[in-house]
C-alpha cells in the first residue's frame, strides 16, 4: 500500500523521531511511505481557539497539499489531529463557502487513520511483538488522550498494542479517561487550572511506579513530560509508536530528559 | 395597534444571574487554592461519576434512550411555539393562569404580584434553577417577602448566606462541621449542642421546615418539564420537602422556562429513564409528583405558571448554540468535568455552572456582557460531558462555536478576554504568525531550519523554563523540551528527496480491508489480555 504520512505540525517541528518511528513501523509492514511536503497542520489550533478563517486558510494548505499526490492512505501518530479532519476539517470550510473544499476535506479524512487504528484495522495487526517485532523491556503506563478515545472512538486500540509489545511490563494508570490538562491553548490561557490537571495525572502516573508513560498524542505528552520535568520526576514520556518501532536488533533508548533516540536512527 | 415595518426582531438577552463578573481564568486561580472546596468537590463527584455509571452500565439501551431524548427536544425547539400555545390551553382550560414573562425582572414582578394579593410575607420555595436565575429571593426580599428554601442543600446555602456551587448539590462546598455552624447559628431554637452527625443535622432542619411547610399559604417551585397535551407539570426530587410544597399551600406559583416543554406525557417516561440515573445515580428518585390543574377540595386551589423566556429565544436563534437548550439540569456534566472539578462552581460566577454554563450563560445574558465571552474558553475539550450528557448535547461543539463568536465580537471591540489588550494582541499576532506558517510547507520548511537556533535558549538544562507573555502560564507548571536538531520535514527532504508525486494503477479497497478486518480489536485486545492482564488499577 502507498501512505501519505501526516507527520502533524508538533511532531515535525518538536518530535520527528515520533515519525521516524511511525515510517519505521509502516515500511516494516511493507508499505511505501510518502511525505507530501506542502503539509503543514489540522488546523485545530486555531479552530478550537475560535480563529475560524485562519483555520480555513490551514484546512485548505492541508486539502491541497494530501490531493496534489496519489497515494491508499494517510496515516497520522495522532487520534487528536486525525479527528480533527473529519470533525473539524469540513465544517470550516463549509462556514467559509468553499464546499470544494469541504468535500475534499471529508474525502481526504475518510481515508486517514491514527496509527493504532491503521494496524490493527486495515492491516490486520493483533500482536506488536509477533507481527511488528516490537521489543522494549521496561515498565509502562499509558495516557489515552480524550480526543483519540471519545472524537475518534479508538477504545482500547492503542493499549492494547501496548500491551502485546515483548518485555513490556503494563500498569495501567488510575482515572485512565481522565484529561490531562492540556487542550491546546487552554493550556496558558486557563494555565492555573490546566496546571491542577497535569498535576494530578502525573501523580497517578508516578503512583504506578512505571518509569515510561506512553500514549498516542505528542501534545498530551509533552504537557505530561513538562510537568514531569518540573517535578524533577524521573518518568519519561514516549510516545508509543517509538515503543512499537523498538526491536531487539535496535531497542529503543530512554535516557536523560530529553533526548530520547527512537530506534533504528 | 399600528403597523410596523416588519425587519429582523432584535435579539433580546436575558437578566438575572446569568453573567461572569471576572474573567473565568482568574476566578478559577483564587477558587484553586481553596483546598477545602477542592477536597470535597473531588470527593463528590468522584462518587456521583462512579454511581451514575454503574446504572447506566446496566442498561443495554442506553444509547437509544440518549438519541430518543436528543429527538424528543430537537422536536420540541422546532415547534416551541406551537407546544407553548398547546401547553397554555390546557394548563387554563384545567383551572391554572398563565402568565408570560419577557425575562427575569417581568417574572419577579409577576410573582411579587401574586404573592402580594395573597396578603402574606413569607413563602416556600422548592428548590428551583429558574429562580436561582432570576435572583428572586433576594428580589422578594427587597420587597418585604422572605422566601424559604426548603431543600435542605439550599437550606444550607440560604442560611450561611452564600451562593449555590453545583446544581444539584448546592451545598458542595461545605463540610459538616461548616453545617453545624451555620445551623447552630441560624435556627432559632435548635439544640445549642447540636453535632455534626448527619441524622442530627437533618434532624434540625425538619424541624424547622415543618412548621413552615403547615403555616405558609403560598409556595414558589420551578419544574422539570411541562406537559403540552395535558398541561401537567411535574418535578423529580430526592427529599420530599417539594411535594409538601406542592401539595400543603393554597397558591402554587412555579416559574418555568419556555424549554421545559414536552410534547406529551409518553415523551416523559425517555426522561424519567434518563434523569435519575444522570443526576444522582439512581434508578429511581424518590419522589416524583406531577399535578395537573386544580382539583376541588385537594391541593393548591390557586395555581399559576410564569413562563419566561429570559434569552431563550436568542439561544434559540443560533443553530448550533440552541441545543443547550435541551439541557434537563441533570448535572452529569458537571461531575464529570475535569474543569468544574477543580475549579469549582462559583468560578463560572451564574447559576449555571460547569460545561454547561459555559454554553448556556453567554448565550442566555450574550456573549459581549461582562466577562461572559471568557466561558466558552473554560475547558480543554476533552468531551467528557458530550459523553455523559443525557440529551446528547455536543458542548464541546457548542464551546468552539462559542469561542469563534468571542474572536469575532474581540476582534470587532479591539478588546479581548474583558479588556487585555495586550493579551489580545499577543493571542492575535500568536494566530497570525502561525497562520502563515500553517498555510505553507515551504514556509514551515524555512522556518524550522530555524529550530537549533532556539536550542540557545534552552541553555544548559536542554529545556525551556520560563517564558515570557500569555505562554507563561505553560512554564509556570511545566518545562518545555529542547527542540531538535531538525525537523522532520526537512530531515525527510534530505534523505530521501522528493518521491514520485503519482503512481498509476489502482488504489487499495480500504473499506474491504476493514470490513475483512473486523473482528481483529476483539482479537487484538484478547492478546494483550493474554501478555500484559491488566490485574487491577493502581491505587
Ligand atoms: S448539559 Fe446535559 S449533562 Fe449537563 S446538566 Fe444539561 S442535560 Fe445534564
Amino acid at each position: 500500500m502507498r501512505v501519505a504520512l501526516f507527520s502533524t505540525c508538533i511532531v515535525d517541528a518538536m518530535y520527528p523521531r515520533v515519525a521516524q518511528a511511525t515510517v519505521e513501523i509502516l515500511e516494516r509492514l511493507g508499505h511505501e511511505v510518502v511525505f507530501p511536503q506542502g503539509q503543514t497542520c489540522c488546523s485545530q489550533m486555531h479552530a478550537n481557539s475560535g480563529y475560524f478563517d485562519d483555520a480555513y486558510q490551514v484546512v485548505k494548505t492541508h486539502v491541497q497539499a494530501f490531493e496534489e499526490w496519489d497515494f491508499d492512505a494517510i496515516v497520522a501518530p495522532s487520534g487528536s489531529c486525525v479527528a480533527s479532519l473529519g470533525h473539524q476539517q469540513p465544517m470550516l470550510a463549509e462556514r467559509a463557502g468553499d464546499s470544494a473544499i469541504a468535500k475534499s476535506a471529508a474525502d481526504l479524512a475518510a481515508r486517514s487513520f491514527e496509527l493504532s487504528q491503521f494496524l490493527i484495522d486495515v492491516c490486520g495487526i493483533t500482536n506488536a511483538a509477533e507481527q511488528l517485532g516490537s521489543y522494549f523491556p521496561g515498565s509502562v503506563t499509558y495516557h489515552s488522550s480524550c480526543h483519540g478515545m471519545r472524537l475518534l472512538g479508538l477504545g482500547s486500540r492503542q493499549e492494547d498494542l501496548i500491551r502485546t509489545v515483548e518485555g513490556l511490563e503494563y500498569t495501567r494508570i488510575e482515572g485512565l479517561d481522565q484529561c490531562c490538562g492540556f487542550g491546546g491553548t487552554f493550556s496558558f490561557k486557563n494555565a492555573d487550572t490546566s496546571g491542577a490537571m497535569v498535576a494530578d495525572k502525573v501523580a497517578n502516573i508516578e503512583k504506578t511506579g512505571a518509569s515510561v508513560c506512553t500514549g498516542g498524542d505528542a501534545s498530551c505528552l509533552m504537557n505530561i513530560g513538562g510537568a514531569l520535568s518540573r517535578k524533577g520526576s524521573p518518568v519519561q514520556t514516549v510516545h508509543f509508536a517509538e515503543i512499537l518501532a523498538s526491536t531487539k536488533e535496535k531497542p529503543l533508548q530512554v535516557s536523560g530528559p530529553v533526548s530520547i533516540t527512537a530506534g533504528g536512527k | 395597534m399600528s403597523t410596523t415595518a416588519l425587519g429582523m426582531p432584535t435579539v433580546r438577552h436575558g437578566v438575572g444571574n446569568i453573567f461572569e463578573f471576572e474573567p473565568f481564568p482568574e476566578y478559577a486561580e483564587k477558587e484553586l487554592k481553596n483546598e477545602q472546596l477542592r477536597a470535597n468537590l473531588g470527593f463528590a463527584t468522584h462518587k456521583i461519576r462512579d454511581k451514575r455509571a454503574a446504572v447506566i452500565n446496566e442498561l443495554p439501551d442506553w444509547q437509544d434512550l440518549r438519541t430518543a431524548g436528543s429527538m424528543i427536544k430537537q422536536k420540541v425547539m422546532a415547534n416551541l411555539d406551537t407546544y407553548l400555545q398547546e401547553f397554555e390551553k390546557n394548563f387554563t382550560a384545567k383551572g391554572g393562569h398563565v402568565h408570560w414573562a419577557r425575562d427575569a425582572n417581568e417574572a419577579n414582578e409577576i410573582a411579587l404580584r401574586l404573592i402580594r394579593e395573597q396578603g402574606v410575607t413569607e413563602v416556600n420555595k422548592i428548590k428551583s434553577m429558574a429562580t436561582a436565575e432570576t435572583g428572586l429571593n433576594e428580589f422578594l426580599e427587597e420587597h418585604g417577602i422572605s422566601a424559604i428554601e426548603t431543600d435542605l442543600a439550599e437550606e444550607i446555602v440560604q442560611l450561611g448566606e452564600d451562593r449555590p456551587s453545583h446544581i444539584l448539590v448546592p451545598a458542595i462546598h461545605r463540610n459538616r462541621t461548616e453545617i453545624r455552624d451555620i445551623f447552630r447559628k441560624k435556627i432559632e431554637g435548635v439544640n445549642p449542642d447540636l453535632s455534626d452527625d448527619p441524622a442530627e443535622l437533618a434532624e434540625a432542619s425538619r424541624f424547622r421546615l415543618r412548621e413552615k411547610f403547615l403555616t405558609n399559604k403560598v409556595a414558589i417551585s420551578g419544574v422539570n418539564f411541562g406537559i403540552a397535551e395535558t398541561g401537567t407539570m411535574t418535578i423529580v426530587e430526592s427529599e420530599g420537602n417539594g411535594r409538601m410544597c406542592l401539595t400543603l399551600p393554597e397558591t402554587l406559583i412555579t416559574f418555568m422556562g419556555i424549554e421545559k416543554i414536552l410534547p406529551t406525557t409518553q415523551d416523559y417516561e425517555v426522561f424519567l429513564q434518563l434523569l435519575p440515573r444522570s443526576s444522582t445515580g439512581e434508578r429511581m428518585n424518590p419522589y416524583t409528583s406531577m399535578w395537573t390543574g386544580v382539583t376541588p377540595g385537594d391541593g393548591p386551589q390557586n395555581l399559576h405558571v410564569i413562563l419566561m423566556d429570559n434569552g431563550r429565544t436568542a439561544a434559540l436563534a443560533d443553530q448550533v448554540g440552541r441545543q443547550a437548550l435541551h439541557c434537563i439540569r441533570c448535572s452529569a456534566c458537571m461531575n464529570v468535568c475535569p474543569v468544574y472539578e477543580r475549579a469549582g462552581g462559583h468560578a463560572y460566577g451564574s447559576t449555571y455552572p460547569g460545561p454547561i454554563g459555559a454554553i448556556l450563560t453567554p448565550q442566555l445574558g450574550g456573549i459581549e456582557e461582562q466577562y461572559n465571552s471568557t466561558l466558552p474558553f473554560a475547558s480543554s475539550l476533552c468531551g467528557a460531558c458530550y459523553e455523559a450528557c443525557p440529551v446528547k448535547i455536543n458542548i464541546p461543539d457548542v464551546l468552539v462555536h462559542l469561542r469563534g463568536k468571542a474572536v469575532d465580537l474581540e476582534k470587532a471591540q479591539g478588546e479581548f478576554e474583558g479588556g487585555k489588550k495586550d493579551r489580545h494582541i499577543q493571542m492575535d499576532a500568536m494566530m497570525f504568525g502561525a497562520k502563515t506558517l500553517f498555510t505553507s510547507g515551504k514556509l514551515l520548511s524555512l522556518a524550522t531550519r530555524g529550530l537549533p537556533a532556539s536550542r540557545l535558549i534552552t541553555g544548559r538544562s536542554h529545556k525551556i523554563s520560563k517564558l515570557p507573555g500569555i505562554v507563561g502560564g505553560w512554564t509556570d507548571y511545566r518545562d518545555i523540551p529542547e527542540p531538535p536538531k531538525s525537523s522532520f520535514r526537512n530531515d525527510w527532504k534530505k534523505e530521501r528527496g522528493e518521491a514520485p508525486k503519482r503512481v498509476g494503477g489502482e488504489r487499495v479497497d480500504l473499506q474491504a480491508l476493514i470490513a475483512a478486518n473486523q473482528g481483529k480489536l476483539a482479537e487484538a485486545h484478547a492478546k494483550a489480555e493474554a501478555a500484559n492482564p491488566i490485574v487491577k488499577e493502581a491505587k
